[in-house]
């Protein structure tokens, strides 16, 4: 249990998606200008990193990781396929956005109408396929380590946008130098947090 | 479209309409490669490859994409050409190839190669595809390298791996600047671009 607790905590904080890799940077800037918005992605985001995670840890598991196939049986043991996982890994991304955007239409419209145009967007954000391939890099040793990874990176992504669009919003009313409005300025803030959240490294649990 | 300017589809990309600094597309997957020069620029040689040939390959099959699945068919080659890429690298520079590690594969989500299908590549003929994408590749390359050569040269004091900064230096006390191979920086640094080139070109900016 303490191991499940100290990786959730670790992937909030410490390797958090967007201060410590960048990923997911594109729809981070695009999507920050208001909380509201900024909270329907990140939840979006979540959601989807808990679905697509667990299920390609199972196919990186079963199918691609060099020796997967030894459950077919003797021949197919020393069959390597991990030059498939990209193409593997985004086919599963782009085939359960969809699934999940049609399930959420149908079962929860008023999710739907607030996640609508952010759903299809989230096929091709870095921190979706960036979950994946660090879990494949990570190489966790249950579906349970790899379900708490995608949760806990989710949320970290989640708490990040929703705290640039805060800053965004206050920051509409200072002055800042005319070259510098807009993306510059969010740079230049998102590498201030960047270095706020640096102080969680090394933390130990 | 039948001819196209070939100054305007090739160079605007790596200035005027500069693919990160002005677009804000792709700086998703590749500012944690900056820290050193050396995986700066094999990764935006990859990045610059993948965008050209998947440009070139969407634009052979413009005509044959039915549009209603044409986001999966251009996810297919795009993921097709950063595994040929991938393999290369593996094959023949592993240890650069280690070091960018997931950043590779993330290249398939990058925006600006996704983007320019969308934008260009479906719209017109191989060849000024095959340019435009070239042009992305470089522009946004252009970048990386820039940002790169600060962090490398402040912050460990070498140039691909090479001491520049003399040991009489440190000698005299002076030290590298350690935030500089943090994360972080290079969003700053970003963001000091994006500020230099907005005083230049004074219609980028944002009111």
């Amino acid at each position: 249990m303490a191991d499940y607790i100290s990786l959730f905590v670790k992937s909030i904080f410490v390797d958090n998606m967007i201060f410590a890799y960048f990923l997911g940077m594109c729809s981070y800037l695009a999507v920050s200008k208001n909380v509201k918005t900024a909270n329907g992605l990140g939840v979006a985001v979540v959601f989807v990193l808990l679905v697509t995670l667990p299920i390609n840890y199972l196919l990186n598991e079963f199918l691609l990781k060099p020796g997967a196939l030894a459950w077919l049986g003797e021949q197919y043991a020393t069959i390597d396929l991990s030059f498939l996982s990209f193409i593997v890994f985004i086919a599963v991304i782009a085939a359960i956005v969809q699934i999940v955007e049609m399930v959420v239409e149908k079962f929860a419209p008023a999710l739907y109408s607030q996640l609508g145009i952010f759903l299809p967007l989230i096929a091709v954000n870095c921190a979706i396929l960036g979950g994946s391939l660090f879990m494949q890099e990570k190489a966790f040793v249950n579906v349970g380590e790899a379900a708490t990874y995608a949760l806990g990176s989710g949320i970290g992504w989640w708490l990040a946008i929703i705290a640039l669009a805060a800053i965004r919003e206050k920051m509409a009313y200072s002055h800042v130098p005319a070259p510098l409005k807009g993306l510059g300025i969010t740079f230049i803030t998102v590498g201030l947090m960047g270095i706020a959240f640096m102080t969680f490294m090394g933390i130990q649990l | 479209m039948k001819d196209f300017d070939f100054k305007e589809t090739f160079l605007n990309p790596i200035f005027k309409g500069n693919p990160i600094s002005v677009l804000v597309l792709g700086i998703c997957s590749s500012l944690a490669v900056t820290v050193q020069l050396k995986g700066a620029c094999v990764m935006a040689l990859s990045v610059t490859i993948v965008t050209a040939l998947s440009s070139l390959v969407a634009s052979l099959l413009r005509n044959t994409i039915p549009n209603r699945i044409r986001i999966i068919v251009q996810l297919v080659v795009v993921a097709l050409m950063v595994i040929l890429v991938d393999q290369v690298l593996k094959a023949y520079v592993y240890s650069v190839s280690k070091t960018l590690s997931v950043y590779i594969g993330l290249i398939i989500t990058n925006c600006i190669v996704m983007g320019r299908i969308e934008a260009f590549a479906l719209g017109n003929k191989p060849f000024a595809s095959f340019m435009d994408g070239l042009g992305n590749g470089i522009g946004y390359g252009l970048i990386l390298v820039i940002v790169a050569f600060f962090r490398e040269l402040l912050g460990s004091g070498t140039l691909f791996g090479f001491r520049i900064i003399p040991e009489s230096f440190y000698d005299l006390g002076y030290m590298n600047n350690g935030l500089m191979i943090l994360p972080p920086m290079a969003l700053i640094l970003l963001g000091c671009i994006i500020w230099a080139q907005r005083s230049i070109q004074k219609e980028l900016q944002e009111k």
